[in-house]
């Protein structure tokens, strides 16, 4: 094994893995604030690469893609607010099943609109240019190498919002205790909109990085990076920003390393495995706070 | 509550026998073979539902093959041939049906069709009422086993491994690698012929790599082959992952010959993939230039009517479908006049021992026991700037 095979393998880890911890931030915030899995998630993350396909059909890139955020955020606060918001007061069950609902109409919506035939994702320039090291032994595009870059500058700007700014009191406040936190005077809708709004904008991200390095889009390709990106943040410990990054990161990277080794019948039933062992021996994951269950 | 469940409940089932009601056949342009010197031959494909545009391009080749050749002779007498059209909608409930319009209208013989599903949901059907049925362009080997009376054009898709293999070691590719898509009979089926025929003809498959379906990251394996330094992939993988396939190799700076098969041979290919799909190489049914009089035949036909052109998507380009339902034609009128009998058990038994080579256009039909047609051609193409441009005709020896 040469050092520029594993150099290689190991940068198609890390763009894989950046991509999957920014989604799994999007998991982790939801649930550590309204204690439900956002399984529709990844959905959104398939929908924002369509929203990219006609945004930059349209408009030049520099304007297409602050759209496609904000379309994405856009789409994410109207799911919370009509399939979310009028169960606050169910049982936790009933706001899961909702999103179970909410991914499957959005999965059939897009097979309805954009037909389940794969499109192509735009190959935006800025982003796709190639660098080749070692005679071309190496061989990777700006994306790749943007992916884990920009996942970490964004996770730790998240986590100095959390901590150290007025709304991050307000949703640390939300998420240790909601009613008490709603009589200190703190605007939970707002609080968990605001949720939405960072989780499904790092998503949209999350989904240039990936697309644009995998090219095609159908109505599925959100599925099982969704599933993916959700074991990743209950490995990482749910509720827990850097556990979400890092879970990221290990799953990506033992997927490519799986399926490098000639397993990739396996690369997928090995994600889950992972998942089973977590929750058997730290069933709070790698960097989560242990439960203490409020009586 | 409970009410509302009933009157929903009712509804749906109103609506339901509505849908039903719709769907039965109102072409009704009833001809039995009875009629004085007019014989049947049904037309079982979709117009409609998920296959419908591939049906309609199925009965254009149909169309202009009955145009080329409107008439059979049977003991003598000339008979006009019909076409009864019926529409299966891609539904196998549907199917039925429209089988047993097509059975009752008196057919002699059956042509069709696009898509396996709808043609297994028939095939018994046809074999009761002991009417023969050529299947055009589907490909699922159930469609003819364990019927005598439904025989198959189109060769089956493993047929495609062992071409691709012999076009290889022509072309000089002695190394290869292969992807194979784990659980999809398609892609594992013809990698596996692939692999054997390739093997027997001296060469080495050096790395075989796999994945598994809905996978969208083939960097690893990509970066697998790169590091063995071959010069081809043979992946006839379906049509989702070729982009996904060719994108990321290009990405990884790995600048191999694609081999395929006919799940990539597809215009949308070219769209997707731009051009990194630039000398891709895959096989199909039937190849424009092939056979340039029927292409010749066939191009101005469709160009007389604008009708045709709309149904051919607005392009006078021929794909492989409509050279397979013309020899489907050809064939079944073949068999009518070497049985000399207008009698379904005597036209099967025609088609048994068919032998023919002369007015088919993709390559002599056979068809062996199960009633699948021993094809020795398969027709190669390559995209060069952009497009698909037919290569070369390449025969297996059996």
């Amino acid at each position: 094994m040469s050092v520029a095979y594993f150099l290689q393998q190991l940068l198609n880890g890390l763009s894989l893995g950046g991509a999957y911890a920014l989604i799994a931030i999007g998991y982790t915030m939801v649930y550590g604030i309204l204690r439900m899995i956002n399984f529709a998630h990844g959905d959104v993350f398939m929908m924002s690469a369509y929203f990219a396909i006609y945004a930059v059909a349209v408009m030049p890139w520099y304007v297409a893609l602050p759209v496609v955020v904000i379309s994405t955020i856009i789409l994410g606060v109207v799911i919370e607010r009509v399939a979310y918001k009028p169960l606050r007061a169910a049982p936790r069950m009933s706001v899961m099943i909702s999103a179970i609902g909410v991914a499957y109409l959005l999965e059939n919506l897009a097979n309805y609109l954009f037909t389940a035939m794969p499109k192509s994702y735009p190959q935006i320039d800025i982003l796709k240019r190639v660098y080749s090291f070692a005679d071309g032994a190496v061989t990777v595009s700006r994306v790749t190498l943007l992916a884990p870059i920009l996942t970490i500058i964004l996770a730790v700007a998240l986590v100095q919002l959390i901590n150290h700014t007025k709304l991050g009191m307000a949703m640390r406040a939300c998420a240790k205790d909601q009613d008490t936190a709603r009589i200190m005077g703190i605007q939970v809708d707002t609080i968990v909109t605001m949720t939405f709004i960072i989780g499904c904008g790092l998503a949209a991200i999350g989904s240039i990085l990936y697309f644009t390095d995998r090219s095609t889009v159908q109505p599925y390709s959100g599925s099982l990076p969704g599933l993916k990106c959700f074991v990743a943040a209950v490995l990482g410990g749910i509720g827990s920003i850097p556990g979400a990054v890092i879970g990221g990161f290990i799953v990506g990277i033992c997927q490519i390393a799986i399926t490098a080794a000639g397993y990739s019948v396996f690369s997928d039933a090995f994600t889950f495995v992972l998942l089973i062992i977590i929750l058997l021996a730290r069933p709070s994951g790698l960097l989560g706070e242990k439960a203490t269950d409020k009586v | 509550m409970k009410r509302m469940i009933a009157l929903l409940m009712a509804i749906a089932m109103v609506l339901s026998l509505a849908a039903c009601g719709s769907s039965s056949n109102t072409s009704g342009n009833a001809a039995g073979s009875s009629a004085e010197n007019t014989v049947t031959i049904g037309v079982f494909e979709p117009k409609t539902g998920e296959n419908g545009g591939g049906g309609a391009q199925e009965e254009l080749g149909i169309e202009y093959a009955n145009d080329v050749r409107p008439t059979v002779t049977v003991d003598g007498v000339e008979y006009t041939v019909k076409l009864d059209w019926q529409d299966n909608q891609s539904d196998k409930t549907v199917a039925v049906t429209a089988a047993q319009k097509l059975i009752a209208d008196g057919c002699v013989g059956i042509i069709g069709g696009y898509g396996s599903g709808t043609c297994i949901a028939a095939g018994s059907y046809f074999a009761d009422a002991k009417i023969p049925a050529i299947g055009t362009s589907c490909t699922n080997t159930n469609v003819t086993l364990g019927n005598d009376y439904y025989f198959r054009i189109a060769y089956l898709d493993p047929f495609q491994g062992k071409v691709m293999a012999n076009w290889a070691i022509e072309n000089g590719y002695n190394e290869i690698a292969t992807i194979d898509n784990i659980g999809n009979e398609y892609t594992s089926g013809l990698v596996s012929t692939f692999t054997s025929a390739y093997e027997a003809l001296g060469g080495t498959i050096v790395a075989s790599e796999t994945f598994q379906t809905n996978e969208s990251d083939f960097k690893a394996i990509l970066t697998n082959i790169k590091s063995t330094g071959v010069k081809a992939i043979f992946a006839p993988t379906d049509y989702v992952y070729a982009p996904l396939l060719l994108n990321q190799a290009v990405d990884l700076g790995l600048d191999v010959q694609w081999i395929s098969s006919d799940t990539w041979y597809s215009n949308v290919l070219i769209q997707d993939a731009g051009a990194n799909a630039n000398g891709v190489v895959a096989d199909t049914f039937y190849a424009e230039g092939g056979h340039p009089e029927f292409d010749a035949g066939f191009k101005a036909w469709l160009n007389e009517d604008e009708k045709r052109l709309a149904t051919n998507l607005d392009s006078d380009d021929i794909v492989g479908n409509h050279a397979v339902c013309y020899d489907a034609y050809m064939v079944m009128c073949d068999a009518i006049e070497n049985a000399n009998s207008l009698n379904g058990e005597d036209i099967q038994k025609a088609l048994v021992a068919m032998d023919t080579k002369d007015d088919v256009v993709a390559g002599a039909v056979t068809f062996d026991e199960n009633g699948d047609a021993n094809k020795d051609t398969s027709y190669v193409c390559q995209i060069t700037d952009g497009a698909w441009v037919f290569m070369e005709a390449v025969k297996v020896e059996e």
